[in-house]
């Protein structure tokens, strides 16, 4: 193979970057560690999540309303599942942010896409962490049948 | 921005292929989790209305699908332990494709205990 006639021009090590992309913060950094440091704990989250609700007892089967009222009747419960959400919803949103970067290459679609991502990521994360801490195992008016059975007799 | 060049097709093997499941299983994993935050929240609605549409779950296609969530999501995790020992543990890289297989050795057995006890939940009948 011939040798082309330009050698590119390579900057020292640690010279400062100019002109286009220079940035001043560090923000794709720490999403990077970010996706590391949340998925080690995501996975403790979300097997013991799997385990118990899917595995232990009659899983799927014995999901219904009592069950979800029994499980956060307990703080630690709420706490679980609120801080997986919002790991969990990080984690992904972080992913797709990458995804779609990666694949749609005209600035409009990257975004609209985006746009969408960061809208869905505020309704969920929002209405999730409304639902955890505004539930109400107890419902007025609600037939007694369908309630876990530390629910006061109507 | 330049279209991608054409027929270059990167054939990196086992590292290239998890890579690309990686990224499908996330990106299944998400939309699963956008829908599953939904679903929960009718419990703010009424027992009847998260009792049916829990109930959806419970039924034999939900259940393969469940099955099939639980595979990607072992997966994603099994692999992201991987990616983690590629970046920090210094001789992450040199054994990434024996690391592959034993994700895949870990994936076969966590998926043999759960399955069988997850598809008699769904078709046990109770």
């Amino acid at each position: 193979m011939t040798q082309t006639a330009i050698a590119p021009a390579i900057p020292a090590p640690r010279s400062p970057r100019s002109g286009r992309g220079t940035t001043r913060t560090n923000v794709e950094m720490y999403s990077w560690i970010f996706m590391r440091a949340s998925g080690a704990i995501l996975l403790v989250l979300i097997f013991t999540h799997l385990f118990v609700n899917l595995v232990a007892g009659d899983g799927i089967s014995a999901i219904d309303f009592g069950f979800v009222a029994g499980k956060w009747a307990s703080p630690l419960w709420q706490f679980w599942d609120l801080v997986m959400l919002w790991l969990a919803m990080i984690h992904g949103t972080n992913g797709m942010k990458t995804i779609i970067n990666d694949y749609a290459e005209k600035v409009g679609t990257r975004l609209v896409l985006k746009a969408a991502l960061y809208l869905a990521f505020t309704v969920v994360v929002v209405l999730g962490t409304l639902v955890i801490f505004t539930f109400d195992p107890c419902p007025v008016g609600a037939a007694a049948d369908l309630l876990p059975s530390f629910c006061p007799a109507p | 921005m330049p279209d991608a060049p054409a027929g270059t097709l990167y054939r990196g093997r086992e590292g290239m292929w998890t890579w690309v499941a990686h990224r499908v299983t996330g990106f299944l994993i998400f939309f699963f989790l956008l829908v599953h935050v939904l679903d929960t929240s009718l419990v703010r609605v009424s027992p009847e209305a998260y009792n049916a549409v829990i109930g959806t779950y419970k039924n034999p296609i939900m259940g393969i699908g469940e099955a099939g969530l639980v595979a990607a999501i072992v997966f994603h995790a099994y692999n992201g332990v991987r990616i983690m020992l590629v970046d920090f543990w210094s001789k992450g890289v040199r054994h990434q494709r024996t690391m592959f297989w034993v994700v895949v050795g870990l994936f076969v057995v966590t998926m043999a205990g759960f399955l069988p006890r997850h598809l008699m939940h769904v078709f046990g009948g109770n």
